[in-house]
């Protein structure tokens, strides 16, 4: 039986970056045993998204209210694990996740029996590698993720993941909204489960700007810390 | 009868008038109107009491009275407050879940239509 796998690809105003993506994905040679299925969150977006996924033959889930990341990546994962997906995995839909990475990330979850699997920028120093702040930021994390988790995560803050059916069964319950990727660590390692973390080549973005700038990062790091110490206690 | 304890009466009547009102066109859920109800009546208690501040102010040792009522007004105020941001937290919640689901419900329609 084949494993099928759903690429979960949020999407805000993402009408320019979609063609490419598209075209990538189709040239990525993903071993047999796998059923890709792409599908497009469209989180609000004030361009055409829906239309341009549509006729790019992507699936959509088109959502009538605007609920950021956290938001549109759970009514992915919602789709995955309604629909029986083996794996769901979260790529960006703004080129900065390059889709032949994937079979990287899919053959880690099998091999490994995770049932996570993070692309990780750092684990190797190849590609984007981000501004030095950013990094500082991400450093801090590693530490605050270490210390709450045990576990040695280096890019939590990336979004090129993937999640196994008990990830998804939890992310379907609890999925933060604002700034998702490092909190759901937490509970995902609270949880019991295996988190792989793996090194994947990323890329500048290709259209659109980074959500997170200028004192919004201090927002970020303050709200995310919170975030964490509180998944860190709370009952689920 | 002083001219503003008039005022106070009228004001406070029309207060209690107009919540029923709310209530009675659906436009106020019961919950939150108890709490404007419960106000209302502590406003006109003291409005037609007007020796209850002081009785208070003397009772509870405070030196200028019109400290006790912004204590208790301010405290009043902040419970309602916190009782409110987690009502719309909740609320968030469920926008969140709704939207959800519309959005996949959307999905299974437009395919259902496409196989046809």
């Amino acid at each position: 039986m084949k494993t099928k796998v759903l690429i979960v690809i949020p999407c805000f105003n993402e009408a320019e970056s979609l063609p490419k993506l598209a075209d990538e994905l189709k040239k990525v040679s993903v071993p047999i045993e796998y059923d890709i299925i792409p599908l497009v969150v469209n989180d609000c977006s004030k361009d055409n998204t829906v239309l341009v996924a549509k006729e790019l033959g992507f699936k959509v889930l088109d959502l009538p209210n605007n609920l950021g990341i956290g938001g549109a990546v759970q009514a992915g994962i919602k789709y995955a694990y309604r629909n029986n997906f083996d794996y769901a995995v979260q790529m960006d839909g703004d080129g900065q996740h390059p889709p032949e990475e994937l079979i990287k990330i899919l053959e880690a979850a099998k091999i490994k029996n995770a049932d996570v699997v993070i692309g990780s920028r750092f684990l190797e120093k190849n590609g984007f590698q981000s501004t030095f702040l950013r990094r500082l930021g991400i450093r801090y994390f590693f530490a605050l993720n270490k210390l709450l988790t045990r576990a040695r995560i280096y890019d939590s803050t990336s979004g090129y993941r993937l999640l196994g059916k008990n990830a998804m069964a939890i992310a379907v319950k609890y999925y933060p909204d604002d700034y998702p990727e490092p909190e759901s660590l937490v509970f995902f390692a609270r949880a019991g489960l295996k988190i792989v973390e793996i090194p994947i080549i990323m890329r500048l973005r290709q259209g659109g700007v980074s959500s997170i700038t200028g004192f919004k990062t201090v927002n970020y790091m303050v709200k995310v810390t919170l975030s964490m110490l509180f998944s860190y206690i709370r009952k689920f | 009868m002083p001219l503003i304890q008039v005022i106070a009466i009228i004001i406070n009547f029309f207060f209690l008038l107009y919540t029923s009102r709310m209530i009675i066109k659906g436009k106020l859920r019961e919950e939150y109107a108890i709490v404007w109800w419960i106000l209302g009546g502590f406003l006109l208690l003291f409005s037609v009491w007007t020796d209850g501040l002081a009785f208070f102010v003397h009772l509870l040792g405070v030196v200028v009275p019109a400290n006790l009522i912004f204590s208790v007004l301010i405290f009043i105020i902040l419970i309602y407050l916190l009782h409110l941001s987690r009502v719309n937290s909740k609320l968030q919640q469920s926008v969140t879940n709704l939207t959800q689901e519309v959005a996949i419900l959307k999905q299974k329609l437009e395919s259902l239509e496409d196989k046809k």
